[in-house]
């Protein structure tokens, strides 16, 4: 059967990211699973066995300091290599600020077509979409190379399908190019153990009406009680009550369409 | 410093937005346009740059004739002077064609920074900061939420999901921005009048050498199959607050399961 390559979302500090073992639930419809790993060293050995128990018969593993030193180019230009080589029938990356950029990259790079933003792709590769603030639903499909698709996080409910992975290295042929902009630095202001904002299944979210920055503590119990994630209007962030990356809506995190 | 600011004209998010019956492309006809929310952020920025460092800010936009509005628009905010990309043959664009224009349009400009927006509310694709970098073999700093610029090293804090990352390259650089990295200024009435007078540089495919056949629909890496209304949401319930405020809120979140 076909491969199909998916790009891991995943961080060291929370391990794969719930949008990954969506992604590899939809990539079974659509061939054979292969999920790359793209990150610093010792990455594939952490996420290996949660690709596995999702249905991943092959992890390509690129790691070290040159892929993760670096902003997104690296792990286009290692994208890129891996489609050139293998000639997968898709390639699926996570629908977050850096897989899309990946996936901007690599289109580029292959002078193909991509889809953003994806709910649902069909095995023959048409994707559905929710635009314009969730008013309009449209089926897309990429009419130049291969399906290059994003797909949003909280789309399909992940379900197991576990195999057993052989982990291929990767050759990285990073170049100059890809290393104009250096990662100096991550940081992390998560606090506690909340589920992500787009991953979450229950969002309490605080508006103006919160009042003060002190009062979204009501907000953050109430989360915690729920086993849910905080969120902030637009309004509340602008008055300073709560940070922008808790931003739901137009101009935040899209958690429900 | 020579600084470009990407900026795009789209539907009002505010406004029914919709797409065109005929080829399933956004309909920026009938909509009411407006310069994307972002890119006022990323024009602010471009100005912060230009009374630090010196130099010249040049707005450059890719869109139909009506776009000029927006260029107006931006123009009135500060910048020097505006490159609008124009030709029918755009029309349909896709990522990868508007990132191959953008790119030829830039190759004329000579920038050493390029300020934009982090996505447009329209496509929402967050990929051009990224593709044009590629495509000019430059480095991205993308997602900022705050810039440092020393000498020609920029160091930006780049928004992410679980906090964010430090990240540093030399110019030429393209920037994309958060509507976190400062306050856009409204036009002053002197700058209304000034920006009538700026200078606007039109230019077409042909000027870019860029063939007709390379983008708009006829080039398109992608298309839209078919597209669908949804039926709007309906108002959620509103609580107000007599004394029984919290056990109301209880018993709802009950029936829809929550607790």
């Amino acid at each position: 059967m076909a491969e199909v390559l998916v790009v891991v979302e995943a961080s060291q500090a929370s391990g794969v990211k719930k949008v990954t073992l969506e992604m590899l639930t939809i990539a079974r419809s659509l061939g054979d699973v292969s999920a790359v790993v793209l990150g610093g060293e010792g990455a594939t050995a952490l996420f290996a066995e949660k690709l596995g128990e999702y249905g991943a018969s092959k992890i390509y593993s690129g790691e070290g300091e040159e892929v993760d030193g670096y902003l997104v180019a690296p792990k286009a230009t290692a994208v890129a290599e891996l489609v050139k080589r293998v000639e997968p029938v898709a390639v699926l990356l996570a629908s977050t600020q850096e897989g899309k950029e990946i996936a901007g990259r690599l289109a580029v790079k292959l002078d193909n077509g991509l889809l953003t933003d994806a709910v649902e792709l069909a095995p023959d590769g048409t994707a559905t979409q929710v635009i314009f603030a969730g008013s309009t639903i449209v089926k897309a499909k990429v009419t130049k190379g291969l399906p290059i698709v994003t797909i949003r996080p909280n789309s399909v409910t992940p379900s197991a399908a576990p195999a057993t992975p052989a982990v291929e290295q990767l050759t990285l042929a990073v170049s100059a190019a890809d290393k104009l902009t250096r990662v100096v630095e991550r940081v992390a202001e998560q606090k506690g153990s909340r589920p992500e904002l787009t991953e979450a299944s229950i969002v309490v979210s605080g508006g103006r009406g919160v009042g003060n920055a002190d009062n979204f503590q009501l907000v953050e119990e109430m989360a915690d009680l729920l086993g849910g994630a905080v969120g902030a209007s637009r309004a509340a962030v602008d008055s300073g009550y709560y940070p922008h990356q808790f931003q739901v809506g137009q101009t935040g995190k899209t958690v429900f369409l | 410093m020579n600084i470009v600011v990407l900026v795009k004209q789209v539907p009002d998010s505010g406004a029914e937005r919709t797409l065109s019956a005929g080829d399933n492309t956004v309909e920026r006809g009938s909509a009411s346009n407006v310069i994307n929310e972002m890119d006022e952020y990323a024009i602010e920025e471009a100005l912060k740059i230009k009374e630090a460092h010196g130099g010249e800010v040049t707005v450059l936009t890719m869109g139909p004739e009506r776009a000029a509005e927006s260029i107006r628009k931006a123009l009135s905010m500060g910048p020097d002077k505006a490159v609008h990309v124009q030709d029918d043959a755009l029309r349909g664009s896709c990522a990868v064609a508007t990132s191959k224009v953008l790119a030829a349009a830039l190759g004329t400009l000579n920038a050493d920074i390029i300020v934009c927006g982090a996505e447009s509310t329209d496509g929402r694709v967050q990929v051009m900061p990224h593709m044009l970098a590629e495509r000019l073999g430059i480095a991205a700093l993308t997602g900022a939420r705050k810039l440092t610029i020393d000498g020609s090293q920029l160091t930006a804090e780049r928004q992410t999901d679980e906090g964010y990352e430090v990240v540093t390259a030399a110019t030429p650089a393209v920037v994309s921005v958060w509507d976190t990295i400062n306050e856009p200024r409204y036009p002053s009435f002197k700058g209304i009048m000034a920006a009538k007078k700026k200078p606007v540089t039109v230019l077409s495919l042909a000027d870019l050498g860029v063939a007709a056949d390379e983008v708009g629909t006829a080039g398109a890496t992608s298309q839209v199959v078919e597209f669908a209304k949804r039926p709007p949401r309906s108002a959620g319930t509103k609580i107000t607050d007599e004394g029984t405020g919290g056990e109301q809120l209880v018993a709802f979140l009950a029936t829809e399961k929550f607790v």
